[in-house]
């Protein structure tokens, strides 16, 4: 439904708890905010809807861009390119959640792995290349591993730039706290 | 025979449904090559490996070219949906697919309807729609990490990135995480947890923990959860009760690792070709 036809009919019916478990809330600040983002991601060919926020959503405007939240990191990327930016993302069935922001690093003689979430990055300490990308189970993991391993850290792609899913996110976490622990 | 359906990182990868088999470090179907360095293409080589050894045939794969844009995911879903029901296999292990809970349901349903139902295997993206869906149940094995086994247990995340800090991944707390994945219904028949250590679970509790050899460094290499989720799934279709093919799957795949001399650098193929001789260890053991 487009923001115009928010207004002219009845709100759909939401579909089921199970169904909505992999959909996310692009929360803005403005309605302008919002139909800006709207057209920018119907462009790109995404499956969104605009609706009324849930009532955990208690900031930003009446209305809110529901999306696949999976693929979170590509429909930022859309954002971006727009130049529309969501005060926040939330996934529909628990609004509440945040993203994990715990990481966990351990040496491993010459190397350091850093994990978060389900993510892990492994970097050689004495050369700063990344050697090893593991867990994650979205398409994207093969894909950034296979862009990553064996680059220098300050010339691999970031996840962010080339990555498409939540893991991809998740694995953007472990290369910023890389860096920041790595950094002189 | 068993199935196995993932995707591949190329965009450009057909979608392609036949037997597999591995060249040198490369997988082989329907005419195309992929490198394995993890992933699905690190399943499909373990698999083949492990099936090599235990004289079985080689595996059949549902593959699809997939970075993470979804397109290719959503096409062999639905590709699924149209034949799964015509096939026969004993076992079916679903891996590295974009998590969609519609397409999911769809294909599990298709499943369902079938006359001999096959032994349900999911790891990675599939194993993340499964319990997003509510329908974990439906499956026979999930084989988790740490981090995926805190997101099993956590009721309202959708995804592992949104796992609640109190839910800690820590080792020490396994026992807790799987109750509480079962409690919740997010757990299959049986859990095969991949870490540190090991462990083979199901509703009762932890059922076996697997901790030797121990090579600390298997954990931040890419595809040694994939090359576990393919030794296993490969012991299970010939037959074998699930907790004794995770039991010996886990044993074997640490056996390999550790033959690899692995350090956090290695990568997985270096493993892979270590399997045949760990399987050969294992039964070896277990006959004396």
């Amino acid at each position: 439904m487009s923001v115009l036809g928010l207004f002219k009919r009845k709100q759909p019916k939401g579909s089921s708890p199970d169904q909505s478990r992999d959909r996310g809330i692009l929360v803005f600040e403005n309605t302008s905010e919002v139909i800006r983002a709207e057209t920018a991601l119907k462009k790109e060919g995404w499956k969104i809807r605009v609706m009324g926020p849930p009532p955990e959503v208690r900031s930003g405007c009446d209305l809110v861009i529901e999306i696949p939240l999976i693929e979170e990191l590509s429909i930022l990327r859309t954002l971006q390119a727009a130049d529309v930016t969501p005060k926040d993302i939330v996934p529909v069935s628990s609004p509440l959640l945040r993203p994990v922001d715990l990481f966990q690093t351990k040496e491993l003689g010459r190397y350091l792995m850093i994990r978060a979430a389900n993510m892990k990055l492994t970097i050689d300490k004495r050369t700063l290349t990344i050697v090893n990308v593991s867990g994650g189970g979205c398409p994207d993991v093969p894909y950034l591993a296979q862009e990553m391993v064996g680059k220098p850290l300050a010339d691999a792609p970031s996840p962010r730039e080339i990555g498409h899913t939540l893991c991809g996110y998740a694995l953007q976490l472990a290369y910023e706290e890389v860096k920041r622990q790595c950094s002189p | 025979m068993l199935a196995l359906v993932g995707t591949v990182p190329h965009r450009d990868f057909p979608l392609v449904d036949s037997e597999v088999s591995l060249h040198d470090d490369e997988v082989c179907i329907q005419g195309e090559q992929v490198t394995v360095n993890r992933g699905t293409p690190a399943l499909l080589a373990a698999t083949i490996k492990a099936g090599e050894f235990l004289g079985q045939p080689a595996p059949h794969g549902y593959l699809v070219g997939d970075i993470g844009l979804g397109d290719g995911s959503r096409r062999l879903y639905e590709y699924l949906i149209q034949h799964l029901g015509e096939s026969d296999f004993q076992a079916i292990t679903f891996h590295y697919m974009q998590p969609d809970i519609g397409c999911h349901n769809r294909v599990l349903f298709v499943m369902e309807q079938m006359s001999e139902r096959p032994i349900l295997i999911a790891d990675a993206g599939s194993m993340y729609a499964a319990k997003m869906s509510g329908k974990a149940m439906a499956y026979d094995l999930f084989t988790p990490d740490i981090g995926e086994l805190a997101f099993l247990a956590d009721e309202e995340a959708p995804h592992p990135f949104y796992t609640r800090g109190f839910i800690l991944h820590e080792e020490n707390r396994v026992p807790e995480l799987i109750a509480r994945a079962y409690a919740h219904k997010n757990a299959p028949q049986n859990l095969l947890i991949k870490g540190e250590q090991d462990y083979v679970a199901n509703q009762e509790g932890i059922q076996a923990t697997i901790n030797h050899p121990m090579d600390e460094a298997m954990e931040a290499i890419g595809g040694t959860g994939d090359t576990l989720t393919g030794i296993v799934s490969v012991l299970i279709s010939t037959g074998m009760e699930i907790g004794e093919a995770a039991t010996i799957a886990a044993r074997a795949n640490r056996l390999a690792g550790h033959y690899a001399e692995p350090t956090a650098a290695t990568q997985v193929m270096e493993i892979v070709s270590h399997i045949p001789k760990a399987l050969e260890d294992v039964f070896c053991e277990k006959n004396r």
